[in-house]
């Protein structure tokens, strides 16, 4: 919590090591501006802080579900040709991906 | 009379007595929609052909004694919602070119019950927005004063609406993107309860708070169309296995002894005056009808946005993570390895506002800063789900302006994230509680936020009651919002085009 208090503003290196976890290859443009708006919006955020919430146990589902199961049968799907009719990329009846390793 | 003005309702009673058949109600309005639709861009696709083809099969249907509230009515569908064989953007040049191989379960129950779909309605990308600014295609302009915009992110489907180029409508709702636009357009948008109607089908964005959820010209309308899509689905996990109620029975204009909350932290600082004054008469309204109305308090109110903001982008960035180029949509074409494939592909194909949301919930979800933003918000989330429990205790429903503002000028906030996510103060609450509301018309205001000049020319913009209730209490909230709305004539007012 003290590290945040600290650091409201993203330093170009934090911008670009999370633009990486991301996957966007960001421009220095957006790079700049990402960053003081995504400064804003956490200064925003740390209203939070000023909440008590050591006892207060968090809220991922509304619903009072947990594990939902289904029965373990075969039923239809989708036929090959159809799923691969959206792909950039395809052949002998796979997706195309490029090389992983070397 | 025009039958592209007409109400679902009003058109089932011609359809059944005989007077009209669906196709001459879908040919009217396909007529509006090539007329207006150059000036609003509600639609970011119009399948006219297959449209008749269905209303022709309603008809055959019909014929052949079948019945049902939708046989015959024609609908717009948010382009976020899966439909076989028509492409389904997201509002999004990362599926520009993606044509589903299967329909959303909601999309299957409304064919069944033999409504007619005219189109895909324009959106902000993947439902991040709103005022439908953020599309990656083109704006979508408010029907009742084009320079402005309609809300969003639903806001195609809640302009189509205002300006008669379908009966009815379905957007989704994940922070307030069907009774934002609503309000803002002068119709009427139904968020369910969580769980209430199958998510299946409908494109991910945040996955706890997303919800399908319809607009119609008035609250009659909004009851049919859920009373379509709510039902119990094994192909969407969180869907709830509780029978829907017959909606129709809610629709009494009588509201007597019901117990109805103010909250007062609602009326926010910046709220403009004329929506307020429009919000306060109509409560006034509601008092006059019967129902016991007393200021009550949500004390976690100010912290909801900001939680909002940390659950939603974190659930965005886990959710965006399957656009890699390589399954279905934009895959980059010159690249020199795999993770040069996936960084080209995702920088290429989405618009700012989604990589902003993307790279804040990365940095809340990221080692380091998990418990400070993620887990503090789900915590907080929690303060404000009690503070509701609370409340409807003590009330049936809770009454309150939807948006503070009437609808703002195209361009006006595009610049400034958090003055644009300040649009949604009032509606997101209860998706982080789950819990069910009605966006509905209640009068006229100006607005203030430009020049004094700007003002006087657009001096009637709709705004919206919203009337909030507990979880699986839409009947309560049907029941107010008839009430109101059979005691006024807000809804009938129509834009001029």
């Amino acid at each position: 919590m003290d590290k945040q208090r600290k650091e409201t503003k993203l330093s170009h290196d934090e911008v670009e090591h999370i633009a990486e976890l991301a996957k966007l290859s960001l421009t220095d443009e957006e790079r700049e501006k990402f960053g003081e708006q995504l400064s804003a919006i956490l200064k925003y955020a740390e209203v939070l802080q000023r909440l008590d919430t050591e006892a207060i146990p968090p809220t991922a589902t509304v619903l009072p579900l947990r594990n939902v199961m289904v029965a373990d049968e075969v039923r239809p799907s989708f036929s090959r040709e159809d799923v691969l009719a959206n792909a950039p990329r395809a052949e002998n009846g796979c997706f195309k991906v490029r090389a992983i390793l070397e | 009379m025009k039958l592209n003005e007409l109400t679902i309702h009003e058109a089932q009673e011609l359809l059944r007595k005989g007077e009209i058949s669906a196709v001459e109600l879908t040919q009217a309005v396909i007529k509006r929609i090539v007329e207006v639709d150059n000036q609003v861009k509600a639609y970011l696709t119009v399948t006219p052909e297959s449209a008749l083809k269905q209303a022709r099969e309603a008809d055959r249907r019909r014929a052949a004694g079948e019945d049902h509230p939708l046989l015959g009515i024609p609908l717009a569908i948010k382009d976020i919602v899966c439909t076989k064989g028509v492409p389904t953007t997201c509002g999004s040049r990362i599926l520009e070119n993606f044509i589903p191989p299967y329909n959303a379960t909601v999309i299957e129950r409304l064919r069944q019950g033999g409504a007619v779909i005219l189109g895909k309605t324009n959106l902000d990308e993947f439902a991040m927005g709103s005022s439908t600014e953020n599309s990656g295609f083109f704006p979508t302009h408010n029907p009742w004063d084009l320079s402005r915009v309609p809300g969003g992110s639903s806001g195609g489907s809640a302009a189509a609406i205002a300006a008669g180029e379908c009966l009815g409508a379905l957007g989704s709702d994940t922070g307030g993107s069907v009774r934002q636009p609503a309000a803002l357009c002068g119709v009427v948008g139904l968020k369910p309860t969580y769980g209430r109607v199958s998510r299946y089908g409908l494109v991910a964005f945040a996955s706890s708070l997303d919800q399908i959820a319809p607009f119609g010209k008035d609250v009659t309308d909004c009851a049919i169309m859920l009373q379509a899509i709510a039902h119990y689905d094994p192909r969407d996990s969180t869907s709830v296995d509780v029978p829907a109620p017959n909606y129709a029975q809610a629709l009494v204009p009588d509201i007597r002894g019901m117990r109805v909350g103010v909250p007062k932290e609602y009326f926010v600082e910046g709220m403009q005056p004329g929506v307020e004054a429009a919000v306060r008469a109509a409560i006034e309204r509601i008092a006059d009808l019967g129902a016991e109305v007393d200021e009550v308090s949500l004390p976690h109110t100010e912290y909801s946005l900001p939680v909002y903001y940390l659950i939603a982008p974190a659930e965005a960035s886990a959710n965006l993570a399957r656009y890699d180029g390589v399954k279905y949509g934009y895959s980059h074409p010159e690249v020199e390895d795999v993770w040069d494939a996936y960084r080209q592909t995702r920088q290429s194909g989405f618009g700012p506002e989604v990589k902003r949301r993307i790279m804040l919930g990365t940095y809340a979800l990221s080692a380091g800063y998990y418990d400070a933003y993620y887990l503090k918000a789900q915590k907080v989330r929690t303060l404000i789900k009690r503070d509701f429990d609370e409340a409807f205790r003590k009330f049936d429903v809770l009454v309150a302006p939807t948006s503070p503002t009437v609808a703002f000028k195209i361009g006006e906030r595009v610049d400034d994230p958090l003055q644009m996510y300040l649009s949604d103060v009032l509606t997101l609450s209860l998706n982080l509680a789950g819990i069910c509301g009605i966006s509905i018309p209640c009068g006229f205001a100006p607005s203030t936020s430009s020049g004094h000049r700007e003002a006087r020319v657009s001096a009637s913009l709709p705004v919206g009651l919203q009337i909030m209730g507990d979880a699986f209490a839409e009947e309560a909230v049907l029941r107010v919002a008839y009430a109101y709305e059979q005691a006024t004539e807000w809804h009938r007012r129509k834009p001029v085009l």
